[in-house]
């Protein structure tokens, strides 16, 4: 029977990279001095069921890689090994080699095998050079078994066929307990039987009186006879199973003694250490970069780009940065997201109150359809009825397929153990990285999206946040830096917090800088939160020297931008010498938007409801135009730049040129407050965004669109994308 | 024809071994570790268990010893599959109360052999 295993392979490259991370996770608790068995045997686990899943489904330079890990975690769960700082590099080092080349075989592409060699190489090496004599014995005996892929033959003193015999005698004395190991001397002799031809003699000696008979105990034994040309092996196999449930003596017939039963253990030799071991540099953090090359800024000129893009020449430097065998970089990373972005994994929970959604609305539908029939006005509150029902199932049934797509936030947040370790020890810093509302569910499209941006602001925390550990000192601070990472709901939305107890951000440095880069005014007056909001600005880094870690100042407006193309915003509080802390705030969603519709003359536009601040009427008077430069209008202590909306979209509108009566929606994009003027407010309301690149094109100022109630189009507003077309 | 659990915590595995048995005509139900297997076992009654050794929650050798216990368990076959070919594993699992084992990697047609052999 021959079957295709590629069906199974999607399932196996999800597990066998779930399986790395749980790895990645219990090596880097582990690293933190947390030697908790289960932690061990966690890991173990991983290595375990890749190496099982990969000898199955032929991937064999999978299986090889794996089973030197496997034997090193072995003898780390059994106490044999002690884990050291080294071994634990080694296998995170091989942890990302093995991600590497699971993606690579993935992809059908061609794996890295020299960077693979070293690898096994270090581990092999680490498996030899062990801390402990008694392991070097140990180790071979382990492999040799193992190595064999066959069914049941491992445990055998003798393989080797002895094709001479012309039978074999064979002695078989169950002990009283075979019975309940599930095996049955029918179905050996059965076995027997297909191999040559048998005889058996029944011997009843010990069976006890009727009486005293315990029918779940063997009290039989046995003299069996096969003859035929058998070797002995075969013989061996059908008692593999049975080998200490029994005395047992098989004996050639032609008189030869039988080999002993016990099992000897091969002598055994340690295993070679591989002449590439001498190339496998250890990391060493002290030796500096290869000059970074300038990220390419040309993209972060594309106003509107979209996000995915941006972070890409950040990322470089760092990547460069990895150990002398380097190891996934960013490129690689992104085509794991993209690979895995084609399924999904769902809890059945909510497949089954997807499907419990479907049945009532099917109900509903018939006992309408039953209404329509015949249909009376004294049936009016039947079908009214109805139609409430409907439009609350239907409107549950959006919410149970909406939660099919929510992914908890630790599909991101995993990664940042190992980032944060990393960094750490590369910049000499000691942080502990708390993670807070791993369950916290958002969008798989946000899900994907928020991951650059936030490894960013990481390593932002890491580098310029979190002191050097003598400088915590002497500030009174705990020598090890804490940065938490916590998520949770708020309204409709996600809130992701990252908190520091760095030093904090110094107003003044922040103000001098921007003065000095040509940023701001110098006699502008700023306050604590417009100050921080200087970091947004392009071609802004506070960092005295440029380090590889965070890259150069080009960074935190692409962030921003990217947080805004999700229809959220970031927000900064920091408190000098106390740490900082930064909220990202994003839709639960990007399928589906909380929005405000307003009317332009005959069109209708959708505002996302984030973005507005506030709508107010104004009177002429209160305009003040600039000639040349639009108008504007004082708000409180702003002056806030008017967008007519008729003019941008060239639409006729109502009412022509009296300001008064239209409405002004004054709406918050990149930091900036803008006025849009519209005819008037319509309402509020839940849209299902469309996109509009997937039907027309992109369009400026516009996000996307929408099917309103009545079956017209409208189109969602993009305000970050107006904000920057007003400033022009 | 005979029924068969299949327990392991590693999905491709399971559905590699439930596709092979059921191809072969076996009636398959999966269970995802020690846990889930005991309680379809004792939901149903199987002519045979495969199930994995090292998974959470319980793992394969606890799930052997609990099922002997249970009276409708104690002559079932019940075979470990596993990639400890070691002999210190297998004779755990045999001491726990299994029938025997099949050793990872195999392919369909070693699994449905090993499988003859305890089914007839």
């Amino acid at each position: 029977m021959s079957i295709d295993m590629s069906q199974f392979h999607q399932v196996f490259f999800e597990e066998c990279f779930e399986g790395l991370e749980a790895m990645e996770s219990g090596l880097l608790n582990l690293d933190m001095g947390d030697i908790d068995s289960e932690v061990i045997n966690t890991i173990f686990r991983g290595a375990h069921s890749i190496k099982g899943g990969s000898g199955t489904f032929g991937f064999n330079m999978v299986a090889d890689f794996t089973h030197v890990m496997e034997t090193l975690l072995d003898e780390m769960r059994d106490g044999r090994r002690k884990v050291t700082q080294n071994a634990i590099n080694v296998l995170l080092g091989s942890v990302d080699c093995l991600r590497e080349m699971l993606t690579s075989i993935q992809n059908e592409q061609a794996v890295d095998e020299h960077a693979v060699a070293l690898h096994k190489a270090a581990l092999e090496q680490e498996l030899n050079g062990g801390n402990s004599a008694v392991l070097i014995a140990d180790i071979p005996t382990i492999t040799e078994t193992e190595a064999k892929p066959t069914i049941h033959n491992s445990d055998k003193p003798e393989d080797s066929p002895k094709e001479a015999e012309v039978g074999w005698k064979i002695a078989f004395c169950p002990y009283l307990d075979l019975l309940k190991t599930g095996n049955d001397p029918v179905r050996m002799f059965r076995e027997l039987a297909e191999l040559g031809e048998l005889t058996a003699l029944i011997s009843i000696q010990d069976v006890p009186s009727i009486f005293e008979l315990d029918p779940e105990e063997c009290n039989l034994s046995w003299d069996i006879k096969v003859t035929g040309e058998i070797p002995e092996s075969e013989i061996r196999e059908i008692f593999n199973w049975v080998e200490g449930d029994c005395e047992l003596d098989i004996q050639a017939i032609a008189q030869k003694p039988a080999k002993p039963v016990s099992v000897a253990p091969k002598a055994s030799q340690p295993l070679p250490i591989e002449d590439t071991v001498e190339e496998f540099k250890e990391p060493d953090p002290a030796i500096p970069e290869p000059s970074s090359p300038v990220p390419d800024i040309s993209i972060l000129a594309a106003p509107l780009e979209l996000p995915k893009a941006f972070d890409k020449p950040e990322e470089v430097p760092v990547s460069r940065t990895r150990d002398a065998i380097k190891l996934p970089n960013v490129e690689s990373e992104i085509k794991n997201t993209v690979a895995a972005s084609t399924s999904i994994r769902v809890d059945t929970a909510k497949i089954d109150a997807l499907i419990n959604m479907v049945g009532e609305v099917v109900i509903t539908q018939s006992m309408l359809g039953l209404v329509g029939e015949n249909f009376t006005m004294d049936k009016l509150d039947q079908l009214k009825k109805g139609l409430a029902q409907l439009e609350r199932h239907t409107r549950d049934l959006q919410q149970s397929v909406m939660n099919v797509r929510m992914l908890p936030i630790s599909f991101v947040f995993s990664r940042f153990p190992r980032l944060v370790h990393d960094i750490s020890s590369k910049l000499g810093k000691k942080i502990e990285l708390k993670l807070v509302g791993e369950n916290t569910e958002i969008d798989k499209s946000v899900v994907e999206l928020i991951n650059d941006p936030l490894v960013h602001l990481i390593r932002n925390s890491l580098d310029h946040g979190i002191e050097m550990p003598a400088n915590r000192l002497a500030a009174g601070k705990h020598e090890t830096g804490i940065i938490e990472l916590k998520a949770y709901h708020r309204g409709g939305h996600i809130v992701i917090e990252i908190i520091d107890d760095g030093n904090g951000m110094d107003k003044k440095k922040l103000i001098g800088k921007a003065v000095e880069k040509g940023l701001i005014d110098e006699s502008a007056v700023l306050t604590d939160k417009q100050a921080f909001e200087l970091i947004f600005l392009p071609g802004f880094s506070t960092a005295e020297k440029l380090t590889d870690i965070s890259g150069r100042g080009v960074g935190m407006d692409v962030v921003r931008r990217n947080i805004e193309a999700l229809g959220g915003n970031i927000e900064i509080s920091s408190e000098l010498g106390k740490g900082t802390t930064i909220a990202i705030h994003l839709p639960l969603t990007l399928a589906i938007l909380d929005g405000q519709s307003v009317a332009v003359g005959d069109e209708t536009y959708i505002v996302p409801l984030v973005s507005i601040i506030e709508s107010i009427n104004i009177t002429e008077k209160m305009l003040n135009k600039v000639a040349g430069k639009g108008e504007t209008f004082r708000l409180r202590n702003h002056y806030i730049p008017i967008i007519r909306m008729h003019k941008v979209f060239n639409v006729k509108p109502k009412n022509t040129s009296k300001t008064a009566e239209g409405v002004i929606v004054v709406v918050e994009g990149q930091g900036v407050l803008c006025g849009l003027f519209v005819d008037d407010l319509l309402g509020q309301q839940q849209v299902v965004i469309k996109s509009l690149e997937a039907n027309y094109r992109r369009v400026e100022g516009v996000s996307g669109a929408t099917i309103l109630g009545d079956g017209s189009v409208a189109l969602i507003l993009d305000v970050p994308g107006l904000v920057r077309f007003s400033s022009r | 024809m005979a029924s068969i659990l299949a327990v392991d915590d590693s999905a491709s595995m399971r559905k590699m071994v439930t596709f092979t048995l059921k191809g072969a005509g076996y009636d398959v139900e999966e269970a995802v570790d020690g846990v889930d297997a005991l309680t379809k076992a004792q939901n149903r009654q199987f002519d045979c268990i495969i199930t994995d050794v090292n998974m959470p929650n319980k793992d394969g050798i606890t799930l052997i010893k609990d099922l002997r216990m249970l009276p409708e368990y104690k002559f079932i076959p019940m075979l470990t599959l596993t990639t400890e070919s070691g002999m210190e594993k297998k004779m755990e699992g045999k001491a726990a109360g299994a029938t025997g084992w099949i050793v990872k990697p195999f392919d369909p047609d070693q699994l449905l052999k090993t499988l003859k052999k305890v089914l007839g």
